[in-house]
């Protein structure tokens, strides 16, 4: 009796596990610290732009996906470890970074944005900023620009971008330069950012480059699948959906 | 493979970061030591006004993390206008200053707890023998009750210094760029976590073992006569 009863289970194992094997098992990593592109609601769930399309995503390559909250500055090395399979973490695509990972075709583009009190300096060319504090997000592209650019300002490195208008708030600095999209999210359309403005017009840091998906060096068949995937949620509307309740303008501009 | 040219690159940054932590540690131990043996005199005062707010103070700091505190001085505080407009505001601006207040009112709730227990554990003949000799109040704690129990805490303090050194890692949440930021950096920017993280827990162990080795020295020297004889006794 107990053999038919295990024989019987073992076979229905055997029938159910090719139904099990159709959907590819994917961790996604993401960040939960930019808002709208990612951050966490006040239930303690993830939600933004980037988890939307993560999940988009998934459910155009029919992939069971699981998304993994990871700090900003171990995202790379936990990809490269597979703690997760890609990074849905609005990243920009730069050359450095491609020496370590392989990026997606670009999935958005948004400028980025000096902010200060309103009328406290006339523009953000190095001239008028020299000598003051810039506070900007720690070993990002805009990080990079600030060094490289504004030699006689100081620089106040922020872990996080919306720490970077927590500074600013606090007066630990006196410009921030942030994401177009985030900077108004997290601060500008806050209380917290009353009386501070946009200085000067928006810039566009490595222009063109956008913002990827990043995958293994190794994993070129999760690439491509990645890609017809958002491939197909632009030409279907399911982007254009997505990115209608986060954005009053075009973040796939120029991409 | 571990990759050297890394290692040997990051060198200076991290001989800096070294300086940050030490700093940090030598300040706030410093300022610990120094109030916390007057408040664990007020902590074992028979006077509740004395030793009950002693007892607030510890348990409240005792009672909540390191680094939920850190976030309280430094992003809580700034939040309040009132704040901001103060005379204390150029201080709590200031990263430094933040996270030396918070390393020092940390340790002193612990030091303090430290030595009310080794005051405590005085052996009473020793108080009974002071009286006897006619000592003032003031003059058993400066002679006989701190000199005997600083002593007696001595291997528990070398534990909190040590705690200590290695909570400075708490530093790098608040901008302030110690060892283990330098260690993230690294991570970041080479994605190496042997050449960031392994050194860096190579650093703290290296500085570990050497304020162990200094508190052994030291109790070698004051707590000679707590050692087991090594002779005669058979």
């Amino acid at each position: 009796m107990i053999r038919h009863l295990a024989g019987a289970v073992a076979l229905a194992l055997v029938i159910a596990t090719p139904a099990f094997a159709q959907n590819q098992k994917v961790r996604v990593g993401v960040e939960g610290n930019y808002p709208p592109f990612s951050s966490i609601a006040p239930d303690g769930k993830l939600q933004g732009f980037d988890i939307d399309i993560a999940n988009a995503i998934c459910a155009e390559m029919k992939a069971d996906c699981t998304l993994v909250q990871q700090e900003w500055d171990g995202m790379i090395p936990a990809l490269n470890a597979k703690k997760f399979d890609m990074i849905v973490a609005s990243m920009t695509i730069t050359d450095e970074r491609k020496k370590a990972v392989d990026f997606s075709d670009p999935y958005y583009d948004v400028p980025s944005r000096f902010i200060a009190k309103e009328g406290a300096f006339k523009d953000h060319s190095p001239a008028s900023l020299k000598g003051k504090k810039i506070i900007v997000l720690r070993n990002s592209p805009r990080a990079k620009f600030i060094a490289e650019n504004y030699k006689d300002s100081e620089v106040l490195l922020a872990d996080k971008e919306t720490n970077v208008y927590l500074e600013l708030a606090a007066g630990r600095g006196d410009v921030a330069l942030g994401s177009a999209v985030v900077s108004g999210e997290a601060f500008l359309k806050k209380p917290e950012g009353k009386g501070y403005a946009q200085l000067g017009p928006s810039i566009r840091i490595g222009a063109g480059s956008g913002v990827g998906i990043a995958l293994r060096k190794d994993d070129a068949e999760l690439r491509q699948k990645v890609n017809a995937a958002l491939k197909a949620i632009r030409a279907n509307g399911t982007y254009k959906k997505l990115a209608d309740k986060y954005f009053d303008f075009d973040v796939s501009e120029g991409i | 493979m571990i990759d050297w040219s890394v290692i040997v690159d990051s060198i200076p940054a991290f001989l800096k970061g070294l300086q940050t932590t030490m700093l940090l540690l030598v300040l706030s131990c410093g300022a610990g030591f120094l109030m916390s043996v007057p408040l664990a005199v007020a902590r074992v005062s028979p006077n509740p006004w004395l030793s009950k707010p002693v007892w607030l103070f510890t348990y409240v700091l005792r009672g909540t993390p390191l680094l939920v505190q850190m976030f309280m001085v430094y992003y809580g505080l700034a939040q309040f206008e009132a704040v901001r407009e103060s005379f204390v505001w150029p201080f709590l601006r200031d990263a430094w200053f933040c996270a030396w207040l918070v390393f020092t009112l940390n340790t002193t709730a612990y030091t303090t707890e430290i030595f009310a227990g080794a005051l405590r554990a005085t052996p009473s003949g020793e108080l009974e023998a002071a009286r006897a000799c006619g000592l003032s109040e003031a003059a058993i704690y400066r002679r006989i009750l701190l000199p005997s129990a600083l002593r007696r805490a001595l291997p528990q303090y070398g534990n909190e210094v040590v705690m200590l050194m290695h909570a400075t890692a708490i530093a790098s949440t608040v901008t302030l760029v110690e060892i283990t930021r330098v260690a993230r950096d690294i991570y970041y920017n080479h994605l190496s976590p042997i050449e960031s993280f392994g050194v860096v827990a190579v650093i703290y162990f290296v500085l570990t073992f050497g304020m162990a080795g200094l508190f052994k020295l030291a109790e070698r020297r004051f707590l000679r006569h707590l050692r087991p004889v090594a002779s005669g006794v058979a």
